[in-house]
């Protein structure tokens, strides 16, 4: 563009620019209040709760999308078959009033309720929920989540009318749990027979406390209450249909625009609440709610056939020289823990190896030293002319994996050992992992079941680790054998002490869910995977 | 005229072709595609069977040869026929239908303002006789073309929606949710405008024909209005045509920032999931609007100054 030969506008505009900026940012920094609540606390039924959230998954089936943005709304229009506690882990009724599973946890019986019914007006069978879990691992790619939890069905069988059966080819005591998720929420039949994209683009037909009345892709999705809903699950306060009249979730991407529309009072309650944003909410009338994802924790997941990564002394030396408690502090939202084991401690039979992950700069130097590896002229150590030098691949699906593993970079410099960061489109996720082509990858799994480890580091499944066959397989197995609470948690604390102690991978920090939320909206909870249910929620 | 008209309409489908082809190659060249892309977002317990992968690699044509896909592609989009999104399964078509009134909406509001806002400041900085009212008018267009959109966009939601509360934050619903949105797109628009008019009006004003419209007795407004402004307005025009593809490249930023439906977001979405056929719509879409906006203005030159068309027919070029 043509710029003004004469110099003085130049001079002119810095003026200006100054002088505007100035009078703005004042403006913009004093304090401010959103609306003021009565503070009755008696919970009363009615009214509109709107929620921001950051994204659209372009899907509004909760079989097909794993984005927790979008299962914030669809979690409330579908019901499981179960619950699950998210105090205690334990596996409460909803659809099914009771069940019963084989010895050998290959045979899932649930009782459902009877009197169930879905917003096309059918009835809740054991054939519905049969028809489910047929269609379910047709969905295949498009449903990766739900597809998992279903591996090595054999069959599903109608007993009677309100009884359904669920066979597996293998032991499988994760599939409980995996009941109570929205991945398994069931859609009534005719729902369910639906082309997959076309479930995507009109919605399902559940028989959940909210319908889906408006979905406007990348932009809202508005539901309204279900009157008459009477089938609610056994952790929910109130009975019977929901206090809020109608639920509408808007798509807000811009962090600063969903704090802004919290604190001025345009939204009631916000997801994916920052660091940089927690200061504007403080003091406004917000409350901040907070609660790790179980599952495994941030972690180094690290390529065991590596040759440098072979060597159990170069990878505790790795786990010794992160120090977790400055990465949460300097990067992550106030409230988030360090690892304390490779899962959350807000999974079922988690347990504190916090002494095993603490910080430990010079045992690390002397583990490296051990193994054989010199320091060099630059700082990073050699052995045979080769140089401790890992990559570490990241996906940029979090604004927090950044930092975080810079800071990692500078933790292990100082020990020795060179970090290169390589970022990857999240489309390539799957593709590096089953190709084996990393040193390290960065990443998390949110699943309120330790039967994670078993899919994440079991040698007899995928292995995208690659550690090596050991006495781990078999603690993975039989935990996913075993119906007994009690021996299943001791086989998964071997299990978590075996993976942490031979650091097969390094556990870093634990993911935390943030919601910003208004001070009038009240019994707003998470439920046992960190997510939302609405049910109990009024506003007052 | 007619020879004018016809090479105009062939340059532009030469520039759809030009934009759909290098979307294509660009989006082939990436690592991944789509296929993994659902996965990988989905890919929480790391389950994928890679069986699963290759069925629906297959079912959306993407194991076939990179030639042939291109022209299966385009065969089908010379029919209007983009396929359906990989990452919703609606048909691009329609999704884009449903997008592109928001988004012309908001860069014609957009526009429109730029054009009273810019045009207003460039006769008024070259109108007044106080030199420092045009120095500190003068001054503005820099200001508005160098500060960054997304910036312009959240101190303006800031101020008018987080503390004065006058228009919302975000959001498609009515009037009053396109304020602020467009000012934020019209702000660096409006300033390339009064840039271009200013100077050229300052150039016009100059000319020989003033001096005689002056010596024949013309007022200064006369003058300045009938005859300097016309003249003046040609390279502005250009401008705006130029401008037109921008606003829609702004759109990007502007419907992020306000969270408003729009070309804009599908292109990010799109982008993000690598959706090849949405993509290849929104490029082409967005080729559209710009070469329509240029042919419009082409056409509009020889009604301000009819020796263009002249000039066009003898050189049989025209830059």
């Amino acid at each position: 563009m043509i710029s003004h030969p004469d110099s003085r506008p130049a001079r002119w505009a810095t003026l200006t620019a100054l002088l505007t900026t100035g009078a703005l940012l004042t403006a913009c920094s004093s304090g401010s209040g959103g609306g003021a609540s009565d503070g009755t606390g008696r919970p009363k039924s009615g009214g509109t709760l709107t929620f921001a959230v950051g994204s659209d998954a372009g899907c509004v089936d909760p079989q097909q999308v794993g984005s927790n943005d979008t299962i914030y709304s669809l979690r409330q229009i579908v019901d499981s078959l179960t619950d699950q506690d998210p105090k205690t882990g334990r596996i409460v009724p909803w659809l099914a009033k009771s069940w019963d599973i084989s010895k050998d946890t290959k045979t899932f019986t649930f009782h459902l309720r009877s009197g169930v019914t879905f917003s096309d007006g059918s009835t809740l069978t054991a054939q519905v929920v049969k028809d489910n879990f047929d269609a379910v691992p047709k969905l295949g790619a498009l449903a990766t989540l739900a597809q998992g939890y279903l591996s090595g069905v054999e069959s599903t069988t109608v007993v009677d009318p309100l009884t359904v059966r669920v066979s597996f080819k293998q032991p499988n005591a994760q599939f409980l749990q995996a009941t109570s998720t929205f991945s398994l929420g069931i859609e009534s039949s005719a729902s369910v027979k639906r082309a997959p994209k076309q479930k995507c683009s009109d919605g399902v037909v559940g028989s959940g406390p909210f319908t889906l009345k408006q979905y406007v892709q990348n932009r809202s999705i508005t539901l309204a209450k279900r009157t008459k809903y009477a089938w609610g699950s056994a952790l929910w306060s109130k009975k019977g249909e929901a206090y809020l009249d109608r639920l509408v979730f808007k798509v807000v991407p811009e962090a600063g625009v969903r704090t802004g529309s919290l604190q001025s009072g345009q939204v009631d309650a916000i997801s994916s609440v920052g660091r940089a944003d927690e200061s504007a909410l403080k003091g406004a009338q917000v409350n901040l709610a907070a609660r790790a994802n179980p599952g495994n924790v941030f972690n180094l997941g690290l390529n065991n056939s590596r040759p440098l990564l072979k060597d159990v002394k170069v990878r505790q030396a790795i786990l010794f020289a992160v120090d977790r408690q400055q990465i949460v502090d300097a990067v992550f939202p106030t409230g988030t823990r360090p690892a304390t084991s490779i899962l959350a401690h807000t999974t079922p039979d988690y347990t504190d190896l916090g002494k095993d992950l603490a910080h430990d700069a010079a045992k690390a130097k002397s583990l490296l030293d051990e193994a054989g590896w010199k320091t060099g002229g630059d700082g990073i150590r050699t052995k045979d002319g080769d140089r401790l030098s890992l990559t570490v691949s990241w996906f940029a699906n979090a604004a927090t994996n950044q930092p975080a593993l810079e800071l990692i970079q500078q933790q292990l410099k100082a020990v020795g050992i060179d970090i290169v960061l390589k970022e990857r489109q999240i489309s390539q996720f799957a593709t590096t992992l089953q190709s084996g082509d990393f040193d390290a990858v960065w990443g998390n799994v949110t699943r309120a079941d330790p039967d994670i480890l078993r899919s994440s580091y079991s040698t007899k499944l995928a292995n995208f680790y690659h550690l090596p066959a050991s006495p781990l397989d078999s603690l993975l197995t039989r935990q996913a054998a075993t119906s007994d609470a009690t021996e299943r948690a001791q086989l998964v604390e071997q299990a978590q002490r075996l993976i942490v102690r031979n650091a097969y991978v390094v556990p870093v920090v634990e993911l935390q869910t943030q919601l910003g939320v208004a001070k009038k909206v009240h019994d707003l909870g998470f439920e046992a995977s960190s997510r939302i249910q609405l049910h109990d929620t009024w506003i007052g | 005229m007619r020879r004018y008209v016809v090479k105009r309409v062939a340059q532009a489908v030469g520039v759809l072709w030009a934009a759909y082809t290098v979307s294509f190659l660009v989006l082939i060249l990436l690592p991944g595609d789509p296929v993994s892309a659902m996965a990988g977002a989905g890919a929480e317990a790391g389950t994928v069977d890679p069986a699963q992968l290759a069925r629906l690699r297959h079912e959306y044509g993407f194991d076939k040869p990179v030639l042939a896909q291109y022209a299966d592609h385009l065969g089908r989009a010379v029919r209007g026929d983009f396929g359906d999104a990989i990452s919703t399964g609606r048909p691009v078509t329609s999704t884009l239908g449903d997008a592109l009134p928001q988004t012309l909406t908001l860069t014609g509001t957009a526009l429109l303002l730029a054009v009273v806002l810019g045009g207003g400041l460039a006769v008024l900085a070259t109108y007044t006789s106080r030199r420092w009212l045009r120095q500190l008018l003068l001054s503005l267009p820099p200001l508005g073309v160098s500060v960054p959109t997304f910036w312009v966009g959240l101190l303006l939601v800031e101020v008018f929606s987080f503390r004065l509360r006058w228009f919302p934050a975000f959001g498609n619903d009515g009037p009053r949710g396109l304020v602020l949105p467009a000012l934020t797109l019209a702000i660096p628009t409006g300033a390339q405008i009064a840039q271009v008019l200013a100077k050229s009006l300052l150039t016009a004003l100059d000319q020989a024909y003033v001096e005689t419209a002056r010596a024949k007795g013309a007022g200064r407004l006369r003058i300045h209005l009938r005859h300097a402004l016309r003249n003046a307005s040609l390279p502005a025009l250009t401008v705006v045509g130029l401008l037109a593809g921008q606003l829609i490249a702004g759109s990007v930023v502007v419907e992020t920032v306000f969270s408003r439906d729009g070309l804009g977001r599908v292109t990010v979405a799109a982008v993000t999931a690598q959706d090849i056929p949405l993509v290849q719509g929104v490029v082409v879409f967005g080729a559209l609007i710009f070469v329509l906006a240029n042919l419009i203005v082409d056409l509009v030159y020889p009604l301000l100054d009819p020796r263009i068309v002249v000039a066009s027919g003898r050189k049989g070029s025209f830059a």
